[in-house]
C-alpha cells in the first residue's frame, strides 16, 4: 500500500487578540491509497483544521507555524513529492491541486453551497476550473456525477437551486462536486452530522461505494464515534489539537489504551447496551484554548491519572505501543 | 488569579454594566457622548454662558467679522486675552463694510461679568453671565449677523431650540410608535394590517416634500410657539414609522417565548404582560432607535426652518439662524454665517455616534 | 415570475389610493377654500372678478360639495390628466410640471446609478480590507458624509466654489442655454452641471451603501459556501465577485425602495439651495404662497414615484435572487 499523504508535526496557531490559540499542535499521521483515515475529536479539538490545513485553507489568523504535509502529488504522468506546507496557499500550484487532486466536502449541506447559483453551475464551473472541456462536455460530466451519486433525474437537478432539493440530495451533489475531478483524496468534514440516521448510512454506503470505484483515500472527520467505526480503516483520536491515541479500527474498539479513547467509547451508546441505562459522560469540559499545557492536555478531565503529576509534567508524545497502535499516556508510555 | 478575578467580576455584573463596559470600549461613542453631554448643556445654562442675549442688536456693528482674542499688547508683553474696539469702516473701492480695530484700546475678557439681563428657564430673572467685556470692547465669538446680533450666542439658543424639538418630536414618536406598535403586534389580526399599511404608505412619501406640505399648510398669523409645537407634532407624525415596526417585530418575536406562555399561565393580564415582561426586555433596543432619531428630528427642522416653512423668527433655532445664510454671495462675504452649520454635523454626529455605539454595546450576541 | 408581477402591482392600487387621500388632504389643510385666496388676491391687485369665471371654477372643483365628493371629483379629473389650476401662475398645473419632474427623475436615477457605481466597489474593497487604513478611513469619510445633511453640505459647496473658485455651481444650464430649446448642445450643457446635484445628494447615501455592502460582505465571507468554493481550488478574487459579492447585493437592490423617497427629499431641497429647475423650488413657492393645487399635485407624483420604484426594485430583486422567485412560487 502505498502512502499518499504524510503529516509530520504539524503546528496551526490562531493569532487572536486574546491571545494565541495552538489549534493544531504537532500532528502526525499518514494516508495509504484507497484507505480511509476517520479523525474523532470532540468539537473545538482542532480535527477540522487539520482537514483545512491540508487544503491549504486555513481561515486567518490562522496559520500553519510548523511541520510538513508531504502529498504524492502527480502531474502529467509523473509522480513528485510535495510539501503543501510551504506552498503560497493562494498560488496557483495549491489551487491546481485543491479540488483536482485533494477534494472537501463539509457538514452543512445547506449553506455549503451557494444559495443564488444552481448546483450544476458550481459543479461545471469545478470541472472546469482544472480540466480543459467545453461547457456542453462539462455539463454532461456533471450530469453523469450526479447520477452516480445517486441523485434521480440528474439531467433535471442539474439546473436545481440548493433550496429545491433535499439535506441529503445537497449531500450527494456536493459529494458529486468534490468528486468531479477524480480527486485521489476526499476530505470529509463531518459530512452526515446535519443528516437524519437514515439518510446518514445512505451516504455512508455512498462514499464507501464511490471509494472503492475511484480508489480514493478519505480522510473523515468527526465526531461521532459509530460513524467512524462504519466507515475508517484507521482510527486516531485527536484532544486539545493533539493525538491522543492511533490505531486500527478494530483495535480501537477491541483494545482501547488511553483513557480518553476510552471514555469516549463508554459513552456511545451500543447495540447492546440495555435500555435505561445511563450512559456514561465525560466529567468537565475541554481546556481553556488559550492555554498551554506541556503534558497530557486530558489531565484533570481523566479519571484514571488520579491526580498524578506525571501526566501533567512529563512531555506530549505520541508513543508506539504495538503494531500501528500509538498513544500519547503518559501513564502507559512512562515507566512510573 | 488575577483573570479570575476579572471573570467573576464580569460574572457579577449587571446587564447595565455589561453594556456600560462594553460601550466604555467603544472610542468613538464616548466621544459622541461628551459631545451630546456639552451641547446639552450649553443649551441648558444658555443665558448664562452666551455673552449677549439672543435679540441684542448692535446696530452699529452688523455683519461684523469674528471679534480676534490677542494674547500680546503693543509691547509684545502676555497679557490674559483681550479684545480691542472695533469701528465700522467703509471700504470706498468696493463699497464694502469692514471693521478696523482701534489701536491702543484694551479690554481684556473677565469672567461673570453682568450684561444683558435675561429670565433665566422664565424663573429668575438675571444679567450675570459666565464671560464678557466691559463696553465699548465687544466679543463676538463667531462674528454677527445683519441685525448686529452675536452669533455665538444665537447658535447656542439655537441648539436649545434644535435639541428640544429633537427630544419632544421624538418622544412624541416614542408614544405613537410604542402605542400604534404595540397594538399592531400584541393583537395582531385586522388591527395589524391596517397599522402596518398605513406604515406603508407613510414610508413611500418622499419626507420633506411631505413635511413641506403639512408645514405649509398652518396660517402665517399663528404665533411662534404654537408654530413650534405644531412643527413638533407635524415631525413625528412622519417619524414615527421606524419605532413602530422595530416595537412589532419584537413583540411578535417574544409574544411566543416560554417567558410570556408562563406569564400567561400564571393568570397575568395582558398590561402586566406588556409592562412587566415585554417591553423591559427590548428597552435596550428603544433607546438605540431613539437615540438615532433624534438627529433625524434635528435635521428636518433645520431644513424646513431653512427653506422658511418651518420655525419663524423671533423663535431661534439652528435653522431659522441658516436661512440667513441661503444666498451664495451674502456668505461669500459674512462665510461666518456658515458656522451653525458646524452645530448641526455635530449634533447629528454625536447622536450617530452613540447610538452605534450602544447598538453594539446592548446586544451582547453580536461578534 | 409574471404572476408575482402582476400580484405586486395589484398591492400597489390601495397604497396609491392611500396617497392620493393624503395628498388632497394636503391640498384641502389650508383655511378657507383657495378661491377665497384667489378672489382676495384679484381685489387687492385691484382686478376685476369675473363672476362668470368664479362660478366656472367653483363647479370645476366642485367646491361647494361635500368633502367626499371633492376628493372623488379631484381624483376623478387627476385619472384624467387634470391636475387643476395654479393660481399663482394664471396656468393649468399639468403645463407646469412636466419639465421639472423630468428633471427631478433625471437626477434621481443619475444619483441611484452614480451611488451604486461608487458603493459598490469601495464597499467590497473595504470588507475584504478589513481594518486596513483605507477601510478606516473610508469609514470616517462614510460618517461624515452621513451626518451632513444634503442642503448644508449644497450650501457649503456653493460657497466654497464662489468664494475661491470664482464661479456658480447652482442652476442645470448655462444661463444661454436655460431658455433654449432642446438640442445636443443643450443636453451636453445639463450634464456639465448635473454631476454637482447628482454628488451633493449622492454623497450621503453612498456612505450609507458603503456601509450596507461591507457588513453584508463580511457576513457572507464567512459563510461555509465561500469555504466551498476556495476548496475547489477557485482565485480568490474570482471566486469573491462570484459568490459572495452576488449574495450581499441582493439586500442593496431591496433598498431601492426605501432610498427611492430619500433621494427625492434630498433633491427637493438641495435644488431650493442649488436654484435648480426641478419640482423642489416650485413645490416650496407653491406651498408658500398657497398654491396647494400645484404643491398637492407635486406631492402626489413625487410619492407615485417612489411607489413605482419600489414596485421596480421589487420585481428586480425576485429577478436577481432565486429565492424570492421560489418564495412567490411557494405562496402562489
Amino acid at each position: 500500500m502505498a502512502t499518499i499523504l504524510a503529516v509530520e508535526n504539524l503546528r496551526v496557531h490562531f493569532f487572536l487578540d486574546q491571545g494565541l490559540v495552538r489549534a493544531v499542535d504537532g500532528v502526525s499521521f499518514t494516508l495509504e491509497e484507497g484507505k480511509t483515515l476517520g479523525i474523532v475529536g470532540e468539537s473545538g479539538s482542532g480535527k477540522s483544521v487539520i482537514g483545512q490545513s491540508i487544503l491549504r485553507i486555513v481561515p486567518p489568523p490562522g496559520q500553519i507555524v510548523e511541520g510538513n504535509i508531504l502529498f504524492q502529488h502527480q502531474e502529467n504522468g509523473a509522480t513528485t513529492q510535495i510539501d503543501l506546507a510551504q506552498l503560497d496557499p493562494w498560488g496557483k500550484k495549491a489551487r491546481s491541486i485543491r479540488g483536482r487532486e485533494i477534494a472537501m466536502i463539509f457538514q452543512e449541506p445547506m449553506n455549503s453551497f451557494s444559495p443564488v447559483h444552481t448546483v450544476g453551475n458550481q459543479i461545471i464551473e469545478a470541472l472546469r476550473l482544472h480540466q480543459d472541456v467545453s461547457a456542453a462536455e462539462a455539463r454532461n460530466r456533471g450530469i453523469e456525477m450526479l447520477g452516480r451519486v445517486g441523485i434521480p433525474q440528474p439531467e433535471l437537478r442539474i439546473d436545481a437551486y440548493p433550496y429545491e432539493l433535499s439535506g441529503g440530495m445537497r449531500q450527494r451533489a456536493m459529494i458529486a462536486m468534490a468528486l468531479v475531478c477524480n480527486p485521489r483524496i476526499l476530505i470529509a468534514d463531518e459530512p452526515t452530522t446535519a443528516l437524519d440516521v437514515t439518510i446518514q448510512a445512505q451516504i455512508l454506503e455512498l462514499l464507501r461505494s464511490l471509494q472503492e470505484e475511484f480508489r480514493m483515500a478519505i480522510l473523515f472527520i468527526s465526531h461521532n464515534l459509530g460513524v467512524i467505526a462504519e466507515i475508517s480503516h484507521e482510527v486516531m483520536v485527536v484532544y486539545f489539537g493533539r493525538v491522543m491515541e492511533r490505531a486500527t479500527v478494530s483495535e480501537i474498539f477491541k483494545a482501547p489504551l488511553h483513557p480518553y479513547t476510552k471514555a469516549l467509547l463508554e459513552s456511545v451508546p451500543g447495540i447492546d447496551t440495555p435500555v435505561r441505562t445511563h450512559l456514561a459522560t465525560i466529567e468537565g469540559t475541554l481546556p481553556d484554548p488559550h492555554m498551554y499545557i506541556r503534558g497530557c492536555p486530558f489531565f484533570g478531565r481523566c479519571g484514571e491519572c488520579e491526580g498524578n503529576t506525571v501526566c501533567r509534567d512529563e512531555p506530549y508524545e505520541l508513543t508506539w505501543v504495538a503494531e500501528d497502535h500509538y498513544v500519547a499516556c503518559p501513564r502507559i508510555c512512562v515507566p512510573m | 488569579m488575577e483573570e479570575s478575578r476579572e471573570a467573576q467580576k464580569y460574572l457579577d455584573a449587571s446587564t447595565r454594566q455589561l453594556i456600560w463596559w462594553r460601550y466604555k470600549k467603544h472610542a468613538l461613542a464616548m466621544i459622541g457622548l461628551y459631545l451630546i453631554v456639552g451641547l446639552y448643556v450649553f443649551s441648558m445654562f444658555c443665558e448664562f454662558l452666551a455673552p449677549y442675549s439672543k435679540d441684542t442688536r448692535h446696530f452699529d456693528m452688523t455683519y461684523a467679522s469674528p471679534t480676534k482674542i490677542r494674547l500680546f499688547d503693543d509691547e509684545g508683553k502676555l497679557k490674559r486675552p483681550f479684545v480691542r474696539e472695533v469701528k465700522m469702516d467703509v471700504d470706498l473701492k468696493t463699497q464694502q463694510i469692514r471693521y478696523l480695530e482701534v489701536a491702543g484700546t484694551h479690554y481684556p475678557i473677565r469672567l461673570f461679568v453682568r450684561g444683558d439681563s435675561y429670565e433665566f428657564w422664565s424663573l429668575w430673572e438675571g444679567n450675570l453671565h459666565l464671560f464678557g467685556v466691559d463696553a465699548p470692547g465687544r466679543l463676538f465669538l463667531f462674528g454677527t449677523d445683519r441685525m448686529g446680533r452675536d452669533l455665538f450666542s444665537r447658535c447656542l439658543y439655537g441648539s436649545r431650540i434644535s435639541l428640544s424639538i429633537g427630544m419632544f418630536g421624538v418622544a412624541l414618536s416614542l408614544l405613537l410608535g410604542l402605542v400604534l406598535g404595540g397594538v399592531s403586534g400584541y393583537v395582531g389580526g385586522w388591527v395589524d394590517s391596517l397599522i402596518q399599511r398605513t406604515i406603508e404608505v407613510i414610508r413611500c412619501f418622499p419626507s420633506i416634500p411631505l413635511w413641506m406640505g403639512l408645514a405649509a399648510a398652518m396660517p402665517p398669523h399663528w404665533h411662534a410657539l404654537k408654530v413650534y409645537f405644531m412643527i413638533t407634532i407635524i415631525l413625528s407624525l412622519v417619524g414615527w414609522t421606524d419605532l413602530a415596526r422595530m416595537v412589532r417585530g419584537k413583540l411578535i418575536s417574544l409574544r411566543e417565548e416560554e417567558f410570556v406562555l408562563a406569564a400567561r399561565f400564571a393568570g397575568a393580564g395582558h398590561t402586566r404582560i406588556i409592562f412587566r415582561h415585554l417591553l423591559p426586555s427590548f428597552t435596550s433596543h428603544i433607546i438605540v432607535t431613539v437615540t438615532l432619531a433624534i438627529p433625524h428630528m434635528v435635521l428636518a427642522e433645520t431644513a424646513l426652518s431653512f427653506l422658511g416653512i418651518g420655525l419663524r423668527p423671533p423663535i431661534t433655532s439652528l435653522g431659522t439662524l441658516l436661512k440667513e445664510a441661503q444666498n451664495v454671495t451674502t456668505i461669500a462675504l459674512y462665510p461666518w454665517l456658515l458656522i451653525p452649520v458646524a452645530f448641526v454635523i455635530a449634533t447629528v454626529l454625536a447622536f450617530n455616534f452613540v447610538g452605534d455605539g450602544l447598538r453594539d454595546a446592548v446586544d451582547p450576541y453580536s461578534r | 415570475m409574471l404572476t408575482y408581477i402582476i400580484r405586486r402591482i395589484f398591492i400597489m392600487i390601495p397604497t396609491l389610493i392611500a396617497i392620493s387621500v393624503i395628498s388632497f388632504i394636503i391640498i384641502e389643510l389650508p383655511p378657507g377654500d383657495f378661491l377665497t385666496a384667489y378672489t382676495a388676491e384679484l381685489s387687492m391687485s385691484g382686478e376685476a372678478i369675473d363672476q362668470v369665471e368664479l362660478e366656472s371654477l367653483k363647479k370645476r372643483f366642485g367646491l361647494d360639495e361635500p368633502l367626499y365628493m371633492r376628493y372623488l371629483l379631484w381624483a376623478w379629473n387627476f385619472l384624467h390628466g387634470d391636475f387643476g389650476h395654479s393660481f399663482e401662475w394664471n396656468k393649468p398645473v399639468r403645463d407646469l410640471i412636466g419639465e421639472r419632474l423630468a428633471m427631478s427623475v433625471t437626477i434621481s436615477t443619475c444619483t441611484l446609478l452614480f451611488t451604486w457605481l461608487v458603493s459598490v466597489p469601495i464597499g467590497i474593497y473595504s470588507a475584504v480590507r478589513q481594518y486596513s487604513w483605507v477601510d478606516h478611513f473610508l469609514t470616517f469619510i462614510g460618517f461624515i458624509g452621513l451626518a451632513t445633511p444634503n442642503f448644508l453640505f449644497a450650501l457649503v459647496l456653493l460657497w466654497v466654489s464662489y468664494a475661491y473658485l470664482g464661479m456658480n455651481v447652482g442652476g442645470l444650464f448655462s444661463p444661454e442655454y436655460s431658455e433654449a430649446p432642446w438640442d445636443l448642445a443643450k443636453v451636453l450643457d445639463l450634464l456639465k452641471h448635473l454631476w454637482i446635484p447628482v454628488v451633493i445628494v449622492g454623497t450621503a447615501h453612498t456612505a450609507k451603501f458603503i456601509r450596507i455592502i461591507r457588513g453584508n460582505l463580511l457576513d457572507e465571507l464567512k459563510k461555509p459556501y465561500v469555504t466551498t468554493a476556495r476548496a475547489k481550488g477557485l482565485p480568490e478574487t474570482r471566486l469573491i465577485l462570484k459568490y459572495p459579492v452576488r449574495v450581499a447585493i441582493n439586500p442593496l437592490v431591496s433598498t431601492i425602495g426605501w432610498t427611492l423617497p430619500e433621494l427625492i427629499s434630498g433633491i427637493a431641497i438641495t435644488a431650493v439651495v442649488l436654484n435648480l429647475p426641478t419640482t423642489g423650488p416650485l413645490l416650496l413657492r407653491a406651498l408658500m404662497s398657497q398654491d396647494m393645487q400645484l404643491a398637492g399635485t407635486f406631492i402626489m407624483f413625487l410619492s407615485a414615484l417612489t411607489v413605482l420604484g419600489t414596485l421596480i426594485s421589487d420585481i428586480l430583486l425576485a429577478w436577481v435572487d432565486p429565492r424570492i422567485r421560489y418564495e412567490a412560487r411557494e405562496v402562489k
